[in-house]
């Protein structure tokens, strides 16, 4: 198993319950680079990585970046503004051109869902989906999966509800896969015109009252809704979204049982998740950002062709590669 | 000309109700007779078309050829002669050009370049609209004048109902139809493709059936109101299928069309982000292709048409989202109607014949669609067995956008003849 996650990280709907798991297990002996004082392991020494972003990110880029540095690659950061892309080259121009000075992965957020699968058809280095559209971000659904797995120790059985704008979240659909793969129950949870249709077909249950899905998950991942949705006539108000639908420390204390809540970011507070809880012992939100690193170390290593049982050695320092 | 002799073919007509062994004797541009024992003419070219199927030559009432504008998809030319090669006698172009046919003197241009071509008639449809902007009314009087022989704003729907409801009421003066792309701006605004369960696993922005079916309730309410006649243009949906039929049981002068790939393929074809299988209307689901394919066995559905829509590689080689809808149809409508309308019992071939010949015809009030006796000599000779390979790299088209890439395909034309005159042979 040379390519144990093949070339390209495109979403977690293409990868098998052991894939993502393997990656899961890989991520654990790279969290502990990040604590120490000297934060590198020279595992990615030589290797060039392209973060190709045509859309605005914070959280995912930096993670990205500190992912590829603590692993000692060498980065550039290309985004739309500033770019060839505004002289109107071509998504596959502009990464053939990168691919011709010899690179070895590009890290693409786009704008567009499918548009890293279609790069990875028509380049030979590795593609790592960082958000495409509305349809994957896989390494999100990831470190999503591995918060939850630290928590409870698993992810089978667990009863999971992702919540708020399904329609336009790609981090929604690679949780839906992810969670679903390793044998969660999924719920969501959300107003009907932020629901995208046949979203059953995914093998999830479809709460309509959020006070529903706290009384029946575990977990609750808390999506962020985008100011512009209220704009385009998806929900009425904000104000009414929150009173609604909102994650409320009142909505949690009603409940029976103690839940975890994740969220993306970045976070509308007051908007889809009361602070009260963003900053309390149910959040688990600033750790997913911390294993956001340790994910994405993972993943750079497996596909850059490192081997899984090696991993525990690369963090040691040694060279994980072949 | 030489006199032609066409031998021994299995003969379709069904504007008379023919479909015999016979032979088919074509003199001076026009057929002389249908039957056997006619005689040979001197001079007389002699063909022995014994296990081929003679008909009147196909008619395309949707094609797009892109001239003036965008040449570099397609020109009058090049889609008169894929028309041609793809069994077709006659084809209707689409004003939405750049400019659009909104006026006598580009009718004219389109008139003359068709013409000029020598494969396919080439008849033009005017705008609806000056621009086809939904603003203003065309000169209908002045654009059928200079041949147009119906009216559309294809590529920009009509959405004013008030614009659709006057264009209706105009055109029956002139006797021709509207065609419309039935399609309600604000739910399709933004779409890719069918709003459904692939849409929602690929994250792609759907058009819901709503989007169409509304507007084809609305044409057909309008038909009713003004008795003006409307064609309704690509249909695709179930729910469009039973809006036609109840209003063709009332009397509702509506006419429709559905596509070869609505009636073969499904929304799953977007499966991979195939910009080929990006089309408006869209792919849709599998009970939508099953209503096509009744709504053209019982009548619903009067017409296939192509909707050859050509497009440059480089347009189709981008992101889903960024891709122009349409693929190009002439050179595999006949062979795909055959295989999966024919081949799967759907349809008999002389049904097929007059949902691509007869029927067309009558319904743009064309030359064609018959081999009566005297009438101008527009046939197709094709071979409704013969098994082949869709080669992209080898339409007469400019443009080589189809998703039906090296399908194996049962059927295909092996002589066009315009007017007399032998513009196809394979």
């Amino acid at each position: 198993m040379s390519e144990p996650l093949g070339k390209d990280l495109l979403g977690l709907e293409p990868l098998s319950a052991e894939q993502i798991r393997l990656i899961l297990d890989t991520a654990e002996p790279f969290k502990e680079v990040s604590e120490r004082a000297i934060k590198k392991v020279p595992t990615l020494r030589g290797k060039t990585i392209v973060n190709l972003f045509f859309e605005s990110s914070t959280r995912t880029r930096i993670s990205f970046e500190f992912a590829e540095k603590r692993l000692s690659a060498d980065t550039v950061n290309v985004g739309a503004s500033g770019s060839s892309v505004q002289k109107g080259e071509t998504l596959v121009d502009t990464a053939r051109n990168l691919e011709a000075m010899r690179i070895d992965m590009v890290v693409m957020r786009h704008p567009s869902s499918g548009a890293a699968r279609f790069l990875a058809e028509r380049i030979q280095s590795n593609v790592v989906n960082a958000g495409d559209g509305t349809h994957e971000h896989p390494t999100q659904g990831l470190l999503d999966l591995l918060t939850i797995r630290d928590r409870f120790g698993r992810i089978e059985g667990l009863k999971v509800c992702v919540c708020g704008d399904i329609l336009h979240s790609r981090v929604a659909r690679s949780n839906l896969w992810g969670l679903t793969k390793l044998g969660a129950k999924v719920a969501v949870c959300g107003p009907q015109s932020l629901l995208p249709r046949n979203i059953e077909d995914f093998g999830v249950t479809v709460f309509r009252r959020i006070e529903e899905a706290i009384e029946w998950a575990d977990v609750l991942n808390v999506l962020r809704l985008q100011l512009e949705r209220m704009n385009a006539g998806f929900i009425p108000s904000l104000r009414e979204y929150y009173r609604v639908f909102g994650v409320t420390l009142e909505r949690l204390a009603a409940a029976s049982h103690e839940l975890v809540i994740l969220h993306p970011g970045p976070m509308n507070r007051g908007v889809e998740i009361d602070s009260r809880v963003a900053d309390g012992p149910h959040s688990v939100i600033l750790r997913q950002v911390t294993n956001g690193v340790a994910v994405r170390m993972a993943v750079l290593y497996l596909l850059a062709g490192g081997r899984p049982e090696q991993a525990e050695a690369a963090k040691r320092g040694r060279e994980g590669g072949e | 000309m030489k006199p032609l002799l066409l031998r021994g073919g299995r003969v379709i007509d069904p504007s008379r109700n023919l479909d015999e062994v016979t032979d088919v004797l074509i003199v001076d541009g026009r057929i002389a007779g249908v039957g056997r024992n006619q005689g040979t003419p001197d001079g007389a070219e002699v063909r022995d078309v014994r296990g081929l199927v003679v008909a009147p030559g196909l008619i395309d009432i949707h094609t797009h050829l892109r001239e003036p504008g965008q040449e570099d998809r397609e020109t009058i030319a090049s889609g008169a002669m894929a028309a041609a090669a793809g069994g077709f006698t006659s084809v209707c172009a689409m004003p939405n050009t750049d400019p659009p046919i909104d006026n006598q003197s580009a009718v004219g241009f389109v008139v003359k370049q068709g013409a000029a071509a020598g494969a396919a008639r080439v008849y033009p449809i005017g705008a609806v609209t000056l621009g086809q902007k939904g603003e203003q009314l065309a000169e209908f009087g002045e654009l059928v004048a200079a041949g147009a022989v119906a009216v559309s704003d294809d590529g920009h729907p009509v959405a004013s109902g008030h614009m659709m409801r006057t264009a209706l009421e105009y055109a029956r003066s002139f006797g021709i139809p509207v065609a419309d792309h039935c399609e309600e701006p604000t739910l399709a605004r933004g779409g890719v493709m069918h709003e459904g369960a692939v849409a929602t696993r690929l994250g792609l922005k759907g058009i819901p059936a709503a989007a169409e079916e509304i507007m084809v309730a609305r044409n057909i309410l309008l038909a009713g109101h003004t008795l003006g006649h409307v064609h309704l243009c690509h249909m695709s949906t179930r729910g469009s299928v039973d809006l036609i039929r109840r209003a063709k049981d009332q009397g509702v002068p509506v006419t429709a069309e559905a596509c070869p790939h609505h009636f073969t393929l499904t929304h799953e074809a977007c499966e991979g982000y195939d910009t080929n299988a990006k089309m408006n209307p869209p792919l849709r689901e599998p009970e939508d292709v099953e209503a096509i394919q009744a709504g053209l066995k019982d009548g619903t559905i009067d017409v296939i048409a192509t909707d050859h829509a050509p497009h440059h590689y480089d347009a189709k080689e981008r992101e889903f989202d960024d891709a122009p809808f349409g693929i190009v149809g002439l050179e595999t409508a006949l062979g795909l109607a055959l295989t999966i309308l024919v081949g799967k019992g759907h349809l008999s071939l002389p049904e097929l014949v007059a949902r691509m010949s007869t029927i067309p015809a009558k319904v743009f009030h064309l030359t064609g669609g018959s081999l009566a006796r005297g009438v101008p000599a527009d046939v197709v000779v094709f071979a409704p067995a013969e098994r082949w390979t869709v080669d992209a790299a080898r339409f007469r088209s400019k443009s080589r956008n189809t998703p039906f890439a090296g399908w194996e395909l049962t059927g295909r034309a092996v002589r066009t003849i315009v007017d007399g005159r032998t513009v196809f042979e394979a």
